[in-house]
């Protein structure tokens, strides 16, 4: 779908050979931390910049230099942009005029839209007359009345409460069951695109790092960054030693492939097992001095030196700082990460 | 749903001694400075001119019926043309300006700080120069020898060795000149506050250029226009200095009748009366800036 894209801005190169695949209908989406050039893709998936190289294909059509009034593309910006001069009605009917649609049937079509979104009744308010919550619903509203092909969304959730993002994104995810039309959305924040379900790309200074499930990022992280970017990972400093890798830990093993002789190890604080006592002896068992534990309720959390490791386990478990814990890290769940360490 | 966010109606306030104390006075500057001088050009208005040119304080609506073209020799169309002058003249001038000011203030809106800085600069300072300064100004840039009437003469415009003044392009490139800063910097006022996201939204949904401009931008920068309309139109009205200097003084435009009654022709009354007239006008044209886009606060309220 994308291919190959550059895009610079002066100096500064702001995507670098992106290429992206995104099916039709799925709900994709694009994290990455601000400033790693998520909305500049978006911008050019929209029309609203030219790359510098590199194209765009939309079903199969190259659309790279199609003006974004003539792509069948529609945005939910950041900021919802809604014309303020425009009651809701007005402004959801906007792109079916300017398409010079016939009016009854954009009557039709902008009264489903107000009721599938609950808009009806502010259908005569102004934006300025309305909450964020129903604002983004008018930016929803706006686009989608206009049956896109793709539909992009430009941090849809950032201006909301806290509290009202969770509905919104189940909100969100029920209306893209019920149409077929292709999402693509961008967010900063990892429980959100975790959410959302489908495929996400997580992006990193202008370059693709890695794609796949959220189970497939969030498990396998490729690298450093992503291991960090999605929940903080243990990351480890290794040496290779044949198979056993030499950490502040102790040897550990994993059953990934490893090609270098100095590097890093992942371990989700969560798949880190704390027995009670002394075991029998088997791999990957080492010994950790508890420096803080704290009580979350549904989970404790404990750092551990040396390290400092970070481990998510149940509150059964009641280790108090300074105790010595013995841990097992499953050579299944220990990542080896891509990249020599120098 | 929720109707919290409809807007609450501001409530209003009891006039107190200590309020009419704070207005005091802006009250008695617009007395002294406004109230008075009105008056008094309504009462010289109604006055009449006496042999030797002075003013005959006695109630007469001789001016009046001056105004709507009855002279002494009958009615005569010649005030109505004089007028139809000046608003063609004033018309033009202010439409030049609008179509001049809205790529400026758009290229000036998207420049780096510093730099609108050095834009808002090259606009404003011909604006201190006085008219017929700058006036003067341009015979010397229009004159003869130089590339501007060389070129038109090269071109056929105009004979070879004539100067580009007096004539219709000279008046407007005064004119333009002179009141570009009105109609830009309120302009630019209300361009800088547009938001780029709601026009780049518009091109997304389907508008081309043209209908970005009409149905959003125009919208949106109404208040910045129509003050730029009234501030350019309304002076236009009465501009004499420009098409003199410029136009060879061949036409007479309202301003220079009103700058003749109250020099050459030492008729003080119907200056006033034509002045008041004017200024009639004037406030009609103020009717105009009803037209406000409802969802942007207006920056100059009146």
């Amino acid at each position: 779908m994308v291919a190959q894209i550059n895009k610079s801005f002066g100096n500064h190169h702001v995507l670098r050979d992106v290429s992206l695949a995104v099916s039709k209908g799925e709900f994709f989406t694009l994290l990455g931390p601000s400033g790693c050039g998520k909305t500049t893709l978006l911008r050019l998936i929209a029309g609203l910049e030219l790359p510098d190289s590199g194209s765009i294909f939309l079903g199969g059509q190259d659309v790279t230099t199609v003006p974004a009034n003539k792509r069948q593309v529609n945005t939910v910006f950041q900021s919802y942009a809604l014309f303020p001069h425009l009651n809701v009605l007005e402004n959801i009917a906007f792109g079916l005029k300017a398409r010079k649609v016939d009016p009854v049937t954009i009557k039709h079509k902008v009264d489903r839209m107000l009721e599938t979104l609950r808009l009806s009744d502010l259908s005569k308010r102004f934006p300025s007359q309305i909450s964020g919550g129903q604002k983004q619903r008018v930016a929803l509203a706006r686009a989608l009345v206009n049956e896109p092909n793709v539909l992009l969304l430009d941090e849809p959730m950032s201006a909301l409460d806290p509290h009202l993002r969770t509905q919104v994104q189940a909100e969100l995810l029920e209306l893209h069951r019920q149409i077929d039309t292709t999402f693509i959305m961008v967010t900063h924040d990892q429980g959100e695109a975790m959410f959302m379900g489908g495929h996400l790309a997580v992006m990193r200074d202008g370059q693709m790092v890695q794609m796949g499930t959220p189970r497939e990022v969030y498990s396998r992280p490729k690298n450093k960054f992503v291991a960090e970017f999605l929940w903080g990972a243990n990351i480890l400093l290794a040496t290779r030693d044949g198979d056993r890798m030499m950490t502040t830990l102790g040897p550990l093993k994993t059953d990934d492939q490893v090609s270098w002789s100095q590097g890093h190890l992942a371990i989700r604080p969560e798949l880190i097992v704390l027995e009670d006592e002394l075991a029998r002896p088997k791999d990957n068992l080492v010994r950790a001095k508890v420096i803080q534990a704290i009580y979350r309720g549904a989970s404790v959390e404990l750092l551990l030196d040396p390290g400092p490791v970070k481990v998510v386990t149940s509150p059964r478990f009641n280790p108090q700082p300074g105790e010595t814990v013995s841990l097992f890290i499953p050579s299944a769940d220990l990542v080896a990460l891509e990249g020599q360490a120098a | 749903m929720d109707s919290s966010a409809l807007p609450t109606p501001i409530k209003k306030r009891s006039t107190s001694l200590s309020g009419y104390l704070a207005v005091g006075p802006g009250l008695l500057w617009l007395t002294i400075l406004l109230a008075i001088p009105c008056l008094s050009l309504v009462a010289m208005a109604l006055a009449s001119r006496g042999q030797y040119g002075e003013v005959v304080w006695s109630f007469s609506l001789e001016n009046l019926r001056r105004l709507i073209g009855f002279g002494l020799f009958g009615w005569s169309p010649d005030l109505f043309y004089i007028l139809l002058r000046s608003l063609l003249l004033a018309t033009i001038t202010t439409l030049l300006c609008v179509l001049i000011a809205y790529p400026l203030t758009f290229h000036m809106a998207s420049r780096r700080p510093s730099i609108r800085v050095f834009w808002l600069i090259l606009v404003i300072v011909p604006f201190w120069t006085n008219v017929v300064v700058r006036s003067y100004g341009w015979l010397l840039i229009l004159g003869p020898q130089l590339p501007p009437a060389r070129l038109a003469a090269f071109l056929g415009f105009i004979p070879p060795g004539s100067a580009l003044y007096p004539g219709t392009l000279a008046v407007y490139l005064g004119m333009v000149t002179t009141f570009l800063p009105f109609m830009a910097l309120p302009l630019y006022a209300s361009v800088e506050r547009l938001d780029r996201e709601i026009l780049e939204a518009a091109r997304d949904l389907y508008a081309n250029p043209f209908l970005v401009f009409w149905r959003v931008t125009l919208p949106q920068t109404t208040p910045g226009l129509s003050v730029g309309i009234i501030m350019t139109f309304v002076p236009a009205m009465a501009m004499f200095v420009v098409t003199d200097i410029l136009g060879g003084a061949k036409y007479m435009f309202i301003g220079n009748l009103i700058q003749q009654q109250f020099s050459q022709a030492r008729d003080w009354p119907f200056g006033a009366a034509l002045s008041l007239g004017l200024m009639i006008l004037t406030l009609l044209s103020l009717g105009f800036r009803r037209l406000k886009a409802p969802g942007q606060k207006d920056p100059f309220p009146l």
